[in-house]
């Protein structure tokens, strides 16, 4: 039998604030509330994280930095506008990492959140607006790149390969190449009714394609012209140019610099807005 | 049912043969199981797994080879990136796709699909279990192996017909993966740990000799790569690719021989922690 | 060579003990089923009844004591003693990736039936399932209670000879419930064995020639339904409620009314030959419960009395 529930008498009674209160404070911090709950859902899995976001620059750097960096100097000395190659990739790994995390962030969990486990009925059903679910979700998610890519940044510092003093804005510049990627998806993501494998298509008909033909690896220009369109649509391309010029300043032209900086943003905005209606449609459904 | 039971009907025959309790000698049910359920699945997503190394083979063999230029072979003759890498990247697909069939896989249907819970309750035993999806997953990799040495072909990077023995090779690999995947994902409980598989692959397929080298490395270094499986089987594969076959062959497959071996070992003796708990 | 059992048990159980690290499932249970006995685990959930099937079964290996299913250890004869068998899990564990027809195809597959037997076969156990219609469906667009018949069907593909069914109707409507009844007890009827857990004593009572009621890992008591009520309860039970804040403290004022008084949170349950008689006194003591009831004994009042807890938590 269970116990009967028993308060001291000193103790205030507990009360939940009015209904009016709530309704208020979901109002204007709706969205915070529900980036604190993916938040604490991250956090479960806190030393995963921090292992992968140390272990992998480590390895990449290490790799392809320093290893097969001793083929491409030997070979090509001067193939980068001066500096080694390690230099050269570091930027591109940096975006990269964004987008490869972007990519398992807003795709399996979407789909958990409507369908799998349903996490998103929960929050609906309580004083917070959809629209909110999804800002939260991505602040949280923005919170995940900046920390990983802040920790990238600082072992690309730590191998010496961002010689630029303007180094560090290649951080939020990663973290808006990652979101110029991941919030279209997370639109196309939201409106999947069932998943057959469609998830596993996009890492390797799109993920894998742009991580290996987006400038990333070599000069954009070292593809035949029938493969650097790739590039040319990929935001990884944009934010790893950017990037570049960032760390080691890398020679562009003002016009290009403007077009990475407006594609990255225009594609993180229109992925927000497509994946707020998407949102609104299938969750007020 | 043709009258009712009696109680004649509750003998039962007993067979005493070895591993009688975990083998039913009836792995074929499950694989006709598995090739079922490839029909129904999206069918896309098999096909996309053969794309993986070809994209890399491209990208790596074709744009950064420009920039790399030749590079020495198995035999100290001059070959070039594309050549270099492929054999490389084909190990390193048979690698991925063994494990991935072996560990998170199983853990999927074992602990979510709960689809191993289902066939353990009839005659089948766990080893009837473990060799058919074992089975499967050589199968998928025997065909990806096929797909990549023709692409191979296509981009001119195959120049003996001994490159074909590249295929049942890339198998011997898969095999040695899957037979330790299976056992080693018995001591999973968690996804997060599941995770901890690809702490392990990634490094070794940075660092495998697969894109540049091993004597990039400092001795002790070299040393620790050439204890780990996969980079005897890159060194294997492009040994095989050009023909060119020294006393190293034999302890490369010797290598991966004694790996399924104590692959199989673990994964039987784990079969009850893994299946019945 | 025939395995000669010497007496008719099929199942035998002695001291059979599971435990997983400290926690200790099974507590040294005993019992033994005759052929064509439909034998009942009555429990609580996390009361050891699937543990106790799933040892039953070879999928799940014992502590310590001895365990036969006709004479064989499942655990060194797991492929032989599951021939026999028909498992109905807790869960419905189908093959999502596969047809419904499908489902039940493979699942003959594993047991190395031929195609011959198993085509015929699965339309005759669609048919008994009632899902005829929906064989080429896939197995994710079933309701529960089709997908529950879906599994009941497969475990029949093989013509076991003992069928184990863990909570075969939970979480199914009571149309649904009465259909598979109404199949269980067919089977009965043609000699199959029925092992089965449940925590509802309707359904115990339906289907069960004998069960035991487990607690804790543990046999509180055992026999066929009629007799446990008759040796742990009273014919009737009056249950009153008086709100509840007063249900606990209006118990005093009910002392020696009936055989036996019950004060629960929700309610006070009154033991007695005699339900109406009972509630007179009730009101003749100037006592008025909101709501009164006057009911036959169950096996609710069984476990209550056996273990002081009540068996839907």
């Amino acid at each position: 039998m269970p116990a009967q529930q028993t308060r001291t008498t000193t103790a205030p009674p507990l009360r939940a604030h009015p209904p009016r209160v709530s309704a208020e404070r979901a109002r204007r911090f709706g969205s915070w509330y529900y980036a604190e709950h993916a938040l604490k859902v991250m956090n479960g899995y806190r030393w995963t994280l921090i292992a992968y976001s140390v272990g992998n620059p480590v390895m990449y750097l290490f790799a392809m930095g320093v290893g097969l960096a001793t083929l491409v100097d030997r070979n090509s000395p001067d193939a980068f506008g001066g500096v080694s190659y390690l230099a050269f990739i570091a930027p591109a790994l940096l975006s990269s990492a964004t987008i490869m995390t972007a990519a398992t962030e807003f795709t399996f969990p979407v789909m958990d959140g409507f369908k799998w486990r349903r996490v998103y009925y929960g929050p609906h059903a309580s004083p917070l607006a959809v629209h909110q679910i999804v800002n939260g979700y991505i602040i949280a998610i923005t919170l995940r790149l900046l920390l990983m890519t802040a920790i990238y940044f600082g072992i690309v510092a730590a191998f010496g390969a961002s010689p630029s003093p303007w180094g560090w804005v290649a951080v939020p510049v990663a973290v808006l190449c990652g979101l110029s990627f991941g919030l279209p998806l997370m639109a196309y993501a939201a409106s999947i009714k069932e998943e057959k494998g469609q998830f596993a298509l996009v890492m390797r008909f799109v993920v894998t394609p742009l991580f290996l033909f987006s400038g990333t690896f070599f000069p954009l220009d070292t593809l035949p012209i029938g493969l650097q369109w790739i590039g040319w649509i990929s935001p990884l391309w944009h934010g790893t140019e950017l990037g570049r010029l960032l760390t080691y300043g890398y020679q562009e032209p003002v016009w290009l610099v403007v077009i990475h900086v407006v594609y990255l943003i225009v594609l993180a905005i229109l992925g927000w807005r497509m994946a707020r209606k998407i949102y609104e449609k299938r969750l007020g459904a | 049912m043709s009258g009712p039971l009696t109680i004649e009907d509750y003998q039962v025959e007993v067979q005493d043969r070895p591993f009688s309790a975990l083998y039913a000698r009836n792995a074929r049910a499950v694989i006709s199981r598995g090739l079922m359920a490839t029909k129904s699945s999206n069918w896309m997503v098999m096909v996309s797994g053969f794309f993986e190394p070809v994209l890399y083979l491209i990208s790596m063999g074709v744009g950064l080879g420009a920039l790399v230029g030749n590079v020495f072979g198995p035999n100290g003759q001059e070959i070039s990136y594309a050549a270099y890498i492929a054999p490389a990247l084909l190990a390193v697909s048979a690698m991925n796709g063994a494990v991935y069939d072996s560990t998170w896989n199983v853990f999927f249907k074992m602990n979510f699909a709960k689809l191993y819970q289902g066939m353990l309750y009839t005659s089948l035993g766990p080893l009837d279990v473990a060799i058919g999806e074992i089975f499967l997953a050589l199968l998928r990799g025997a065909m990806y192996a096929t797909g990549f040495t023709a692409v191979m072909g296509m981009m001119g990077l195959i120049t003996t017909p001994w490159a074909l023995l590249m295929i049942p090779a890339s198998v011997l690999i898969a095999f040695g993966f899957a037979s330790f995947g299976m056992g080693i994902t018995s001591f999973m409980k968690t996804f997060q740990q599941m995770d901890w598989i690809n702490f392990v692959m990634l490094p070794m397929f940075l660092f495998s000799a697969t894109f540049y080298p091993l004597s990039v490395y400092p001795e002790p270094i070299q040393w620790f790569i050439q204890a780990l499986p996969l980079w005897h089987g890159v060194e294997l594969l492009r040994q095989i690719s050009i023909g060119v076959f020294t006393a190293a062959t034999a302890i490369h497959i010797v290598y991966y021989l004694v790996m399924i071996l104590v692959g199989m070992v673990l994964t039987t003796t784990r079969l009850r922690k893994l299946f019945l708990k | 060579m025939p395995n000669q059992t010497n007496d008719n048990y099929v199942i035998s159980a002695h001291n059979l003990t599971k435990k997983y690290g400290d926690f200790t499932a099974v507590n040294d249970i005993s019992f033994d089923v005759p052929a064509g006995e439909s034998f009942g685990l009555l429990g609580p959930n996390g009361a050891g009844k699937s543990t106790t099937m799933k040892m039953i079964g070879g999928v799940s290996q014992r502590t310590s004591g001895d365990l036969t299913i006709m004479g064989l250890d499942p655990e060194e004869h797991g492929p032989e003693v599951r021939a026999h068998l028909g498992v109905v899990p807790q869960q419905d564990n189908l093959d999502e990736e596969l047809k419904v027809r499908d489902n039940l195809l493979v699942y003959g597959r594993y047991f190395g039936l031929p195609m011959s037997y198993l085509k015929p076969k699965a339309d005759e156990l669609l048919e008994f399932a009632q899902l005829t219609d929906k064989a080429k469906s896939k197995v994710d667009s079933l309701s529960g209670g089709m997908k529950r018949r879906l599994t009941i069907a497969r475990s029949l593909i093989n013509e076991p000879k003992i069928l184990l069914l863990d909570e075969p109707t939970t979480g199914l409507d009571p149309q649904a419930r009465h259909i598979l009844w109404d199949r269980l007890f067919r089977l009965k009827e043609s000699g199959v064995t029925l092992i089965l857990t449940t925590h509802y004593m309707d359904e115990a009572e339906q289907l069960c020639d004998r069960l035991v009621v487990v607690d804790k890992g543990q046999i509180m008591a055992e026999g066929s339904p009629s007799t446990l009520i008759r040796e742990h309860s009273t014919r009737e039970v009056l249950e009153l409620r008086f709100g509840s804040e007063r249900n606990t403290t209006v118990a005093a004022d009910l002392q020696g009314i009936g055989e036996r008084l019950e004060p629960l949170p929700d309610r006070v349950l009154i033991y007695t030959h005699d339900g109406e008689a009972a509630l007179e006194q009730v009101t003749a003591r100037g006592l008025h419960p909101i709501t009164s009831l006057v009911r036959r004994s169950s096996l609710e009042d069984v476990f209550l009395r056996l273990t002081g807890r009540s068996l839907i938590d």
